[in-house]
């Protein structure tokens, strides 16, 4: 028992910031930022969007492309490092703007939310509890950078994106690791100063990263998650037909094809939207699904902090 | 080693091993932060030894030094 992708829809805000728009308050340049990352613009929330309406709209296309009614889910999982509440989890806030009524739950693994949530509907479907699942990634980085920091600020952008799953006969085929105490604190964010006053907790909340480091988990967890995800099928690269990856830096995407070849096979978007975290996956399987024909080889891969990485292999 | 690390080098950039100054700083020679963890993963992978980057590894010449000391 596997699953069938069956739609896709996604969900961004209306603000389009491009570099030169960064560059107009803080001391970078258009020229800076997209040869170190590729990315030339991203889509920022604004004062009257909320990312529940993000992940709403983007759970609503996926729905009506897979012609399915909300009563049929009986799995919803949205993966996000931080919905619009802290409490309850952004899951149950979906669930009820889209009348849903089964089991929900948020997932935390940042970059690599979808592809964990994907694992989960998995479990799922071959455990018999469920035969439609809902999953969508809604992130908000620009809630979590430090709008200070030029050298960060400029990577991440905000997006929600999400896909319907229904039971099939092909399995999927994944690949998961967690470095956990190995260099998680590469990249991470804490959870901010809080009032309580029987301690003394001060952190601003911002992300920290480190990027050198961070490009050498990126691109060496890649190539041994794919590697991994092809030797358990007894693939080659030639094999698959897209490579559908966390879209971080296009300078990673880069070192990826230096290692795997085929750069036709790596399709991106960042230069558009930038790191939007879990939602960049699905996000760019939907823009790119006009381009599958059912029974292609995919293999989706993320990466992110933990540091964890995952990869899937899977049949449209 | 430092020939086999410059010819790495020259490679990646795609210029002529001779252009390649071992005791400029990495930006100097139009390397950012990216081009050298790429780099440094190349030249892992060719040496059989592992690098952490410190600020301190600035130079092709650091660089050799610090592999021949492992």
């Amino acid at each position: 028992m596997g699953l069938k992708i069956i739609g896709t829809g996604c969900g961004l805000p209306e603000k389009i910031i491009t570099n030169n728009d960064l560059a107009a308050i803080m001391d970078t340049s258009d020229e800076w930022i997209s040869q170190r990352t590729g990315i030339r613009e991203r889509r920022i929330l604004s004062a009257g969007e909320s990312l529940l309406e993000l992940g709403t709209k983007a759970a609503g296309e996926a729905l009506a492309e897979a012609k399915t009614k909300a009563e049929e889910i009986d799995l919803l999982i949205v993966s996000t490092i931080g919905g619009d509440y802290k409490t309850p989890a952004m899951s149950c806030l979906v669930a009820g703007e889209l009348g849903i009524d089964c089991i929900t739950l948020d997932i935390n693994m940042a970059c690599c939310g979808f592809l964990y949530a994907l694992h989960t509907a998995n479990a799922y479907f071959r455990a018999g509890m469920a035969k439609k699942a809902l999953i969508l990634s809604a992130e908000a980085l620009s809630r979590l950078t430090d709008w200070r920091d030029r050298s960060t600020c400029v990577l991440f952008g905000d997006a929600a994106a999400a896909a319907v799953l229904e039971q099939a006969d092909s399995e999927p085929v994944f690949s998961m690791q967690v470095r956990g105490k190995d260099g998680w604190e590469h990249l991470h964010a804490l959870r901010g100063t809080d009032n309580c006053p029987f301690n003394d907790f001060e952190d601003n909340g911002f992300l920290h990263m480190n990027g050198q480091d961070i490009y050498k988990f990126a691109v060496s967890s890649i190539t041994a998650r794919i590697h991994e995800v092809l030797e358990k099928c007894s693939l080659t690269i030639e094999d698959i037909d897209k490579v559908l990856l966390h879209q971080a830096n296009l300078r990673i995407i880069n070192g990826a094809i230096t290692r795997f070849g085929h750069p036709e096979k790596f399709p991106h978007n960042i230069e558009h939207y930038g790191n939007t975290s879990s939602a960049s996956v699905p996000l760019l399987l939907h823009e790119e699904k006009g381009n599958f024909q059912r029974g292609d080889k995919l293999i989706l891969c993320a990466f992110g902090a933990g540091l964890a990485s995952a990869a899937c292999l899977l049949e449209w | 080693m430092k020939e086999k690390i410059v010819d790495i080098i020259a490679a990646y950039k795609g210029v002529d091993a001779a252009e390649i100054a071992t005791d400029k700083p990495f930006n100097e020679i139009g390397l950012d932060s990216l081009d050298v963890a790429e780099l440094v993963m190349q030249i892992e992978d060719a040496c059989g030894v592992e690098i952490d980057i410190t600020p301190e590894l600035n130079c092709i010449d650091k660089l050799v030094e610090y592999i021949e000391s492992k």
